[in-house]
């Protein structure tokens, strides 16, 4: 943006604008704030301001017990709690060495790639909405409401689950449960291709998506991003695949990755394709694992007085952000003397700073929602 | 590469700006100089053969009774699928290290949540300010021995008696 | 004279101008969206497809100064105290509060967590308090109802003893 030549054009004084965008703000997908500096409609810089959600939930880790600390990692990311379980659970099962039964790890997969749509559909339906699409978005939850039927058959909770625990999960996944969800996959996979119709393939969509922030490559890896973020930027990196987990080595899947067919690669549209894309790939996940679901106990036995041996590790799973970690210390004790969690949206949101640059202020709301940012996922 | 590797390729680079690899737990590890923390980052991205070209985690841990802040830095390599961790003591009462955002620019919001919530300070860092916390608070909550004001902002921070006692 | 009560047509009937005021308000009640942490995305629910408090006359708006009622969904952090009041601040009288979720309540779970305050009552006045966490659609819902109860009781144009302009029958 060359200021001064655009004053010589046009004969004006521009002057450039502070803008403060949130925290409450229907389109900032939770509590954030961007200081935005603009001049006219294109924005010059904008700063996020994050911290609004910030509720210590690194520290509560050190003041509860193992067992007790699970509820809390719910809300480190409510729309994906179950991955936040998994991979504390993880953590705290490979420093004390507790097994986790077979039944259990498929429970978790298919608790995991359910939750997974949940949140993909919350992430697409609110990126309709914040363009100006409104009945996608009501689609999208209408979608949402069977899956959350569906959790409450499994574990009881709609939102904040706390299914998953150490040692296996917590309720075991009924017969009836089971028919339930593979008549709502033959029902949903349907629904996947009629969104496609209703949002993807609309053009003023694709205009407002196709070469707007451009992620290359080599930002991708220069601020971290992971998830489909990442594989939005053409990088095919799934954790699931790459560092395997659970179950997942004996599962057939695709990984998604950007192409840049309509724009460019790494752009809006890429990150919203990826995203589309794996609704389909985790309906084929759960498909399979309900097939190889094996008898058996759903959760080993595991001490109430839980009391791992003194360690540390960093376990990370491929949760619908991407690359979740959880950096956990243990003194021995009862309590966890550190708990760390690294999660995709912070990393995410740093970037936000350097794309917003020359952009347009409209454009500022595609870029948040492509990235798919979660207030309670940065501010932990 | 094996972490053992790594270490050892390390070795022969910087000699003793490198020790204490452990190799035998979890997540095998190696301590770094403070003051060595910026050519060996830099080291192990460029390197072909190691090619870190992602700083999965930084993050620190208190430990009150060495009287030490340790910044634990988790390295990831896409191309050869390899990871260590690098970590670097500082003393308590005034940790100060080189920033690492020149080399990884995700780098920068991790160390500015570390200077929030343990007060590290990253010299040569562009924009060392609060990012959790608001701009006002008082002290550096993560740290072990932290202590809550009475109140915010007017807001009393007071909790349920029941509460303080089941406070550890 | 003949009594007034039975001698009207059926199709008249009377009321307070109090209640019409009321019913005016009660059915038409915009919240402004305030969602803060988990309980955002079951008030999302709420007002999705299946619970729909559109069929209450309760639409969301974006701004404080087109809503009356104020949902607090969430954990409410000291950061964002001031920015609440502000906005509480900037709503038009008569304006209505609800507490939704144990956090907003009392600070719920997050009791020993160093940044987070504990109830939003210390910062605004609260009216209704919805318990869960979350609470389902339906207890959100349930907490609209008894807003939409305590409007319909209050009095506007009796004159009453006291200086309390709103005084409750």
């Amino acid at each position: 943006m060359n200021e001064t030549a655009q004053d010589q054009d046009t004969g004006f004084h521009t002057e450039d604008m502070t803008i403060s965008v949130g925290p409450q703000h229907p389109s900032t997908h939770g509590v954030l704030r961007f200081v935005v500096k603009t001049d006219g409609e294109v924005i010059s810089e904008a700063i996020p301001d994050v911290g609004y959600l910030h509720r210590s939930i690194e520290k509560i880790g050190e003041k509860v017990t193992w067992h007790g600390y699970v509820p809390y990692t719910d809300r480190a990311d409510y729309l994906a709690a179950m991955f936040a379980n998994q991979v504390f659970c993880m953590a705290a099962e490979k420093l004390a060495g507790t097994p986790v039964t077979r039944r259990g790890e498929f429970c978790r997969v298919i608790a995991c790639e359910l939750n997974r749509l949940a949140s993909h559909l919350i992430s697409v339906g609110t990126f309709g909405q914040d363009i100006g699409a409104m009945t996608p978005f009501v689609h999208a939850l209408r979608e949402r409401e069977t899956i959350n039927n569906l959790m409450e058959e499994i574990c009881g909770a709609r939102l904040t689950y706390n299914y998953i625990r150490i040692g296996g999960v917590g309720y075991d996944i009924l017969p009836e449960t089971c028919t339930r969800i593979s008549e709502f996959l033959d029902h949903f996979e349907p629904i996947v291709d009629e969104f496609n119709r209703l949002l993807t393939g609309n053009k003023i969509f694709i205009e407002r998506l196709a070469g707007i922030a451009v992620v290359s490559k080599e930002d991708a890896l220069q601020y971290n991003l992971v998830g489909p973020n990442l594989r939005g930027a053409g990088i095919k990196w799934d954790i699931r695949r790459d560092i395997p987990y659970s179950v997942y080595p004996e599962l057939e899947f695709e990984i998604p990755v950007g192409t840049g067919h309509i724009g460019a690669l790494g752009d809006s549209f890429d990150r919203y394709w990826v995203r589309i894309r794996e609704l389909q790939e985790s309906c084929k996940i759960v498909r399979q694992c309900l097939k190889m679901l094996p008898k058996g106990p759903a959760i080993s036995k595991v001490a109430r007085k839980f009391k791992p041996a003194a360690g540390e590790c960093y376990v990370r799973v491929e949760a619908p952000r991407g690359d979740m970690g959880f950096y956990v210390i243990s003194d021995g004790s009862e309590y966890p003397y550190r708990v760390r969690i690294r999660t995709g949206s912070y990393t995410a949101m740093s970037i936000i700073d350097k794309l917003s640059k020359g952009i347009m202020l409209a454009d500022l709301i595609v870029l948040i929602g492509s990235l798919d940012v979660d207030a309670p996922e940065i501010d932990r | 590469m094996e972490p053992s590797e790594i270490f050892a390729r390390l070795e022969k680079q910087f000699a003793a700006k490198v020790s204490d690899f452990k190799g035998d737990v979890q997540e095998p590890y190696f301590s770094v100089d403070a003051e060595a923390i910026l050519e060996i980052c830099r080291f192990l991205r460029d390197d072909a053969e190691l090619k870190f070209e992602v700083l999965s985690d930084q993050t620190a841990v208190d430990w009150p009774k060495e009287e030490k802040i340790q910044v634990v830095y988790h390295l990831y390599s896409y191309a050869h699928r390899h990871q260590i961790v690098l970590k670097v003591d500082l003393p308590r009462d005034n940790p100060t290290i080189a920033t690492a955002e020149g080399i990884w620019k995700v780098a920068n919001w991790f160390e500015r949540e570390i200077f929030d919530l343990f007060g590290v300070i990253f010299e040569g860092h562009s924009d060392l300010r609060r990012i959790m916390l608001p701009e006002d608070w008082v002290g550096y909550p993560l740290r072990k021995d932290y202590v809550e004001q009475e109140e915010y902002d007017g807001i009393s921070t007071q909790r349920a008696p029941l509460v303080d006692k089941l406070m550890r | 004279m003949k009594p007034l009560i039975n001698s009207l047509p059926e199709t008249v009937f009377t009321t307070k101008v109090d209640d019409l005021l009321n019913w005016g308000r009660a059915s038409s009640q915009w919240y402004m969206l305030f969602g803060l942490a988990c309980c955002a995305i079951e008030l999302m629910q709420t007002g999705g497809p299946r619970a729909d408090l559109d069929r209450f006359g309760a639409v969301p708006r974006a701004t404080p100064r087109q809503s009356d009622l104020m949902i607090v969904a969430g954990t409410l952090t000291y950061k964002m105290a001031k920015r609440t009041k502000l906005l509480y601040d900037q709503m038009p009288d008569p304006k209505y509060v609800i507490s939704m979720g144990s956090c907003s309540n009392c600070g719920g779970l997050f009791q020993l967590a160093y940044s987070v305050c504990k109830g939003v009552d210390k910062i605004v006045p609260v009216d209704v308090y919805v318990p869960g966490c979350p609470p389902r659609p339906e207890a959100l819902t349930e907490g609209l109802l008894r807003i939409q109860d305590k409007m319909m009781r209050e009095r506007w144009l009796v004159r009453s003893n006291g200086s309390d302009e709103r005084a409750e029958a």
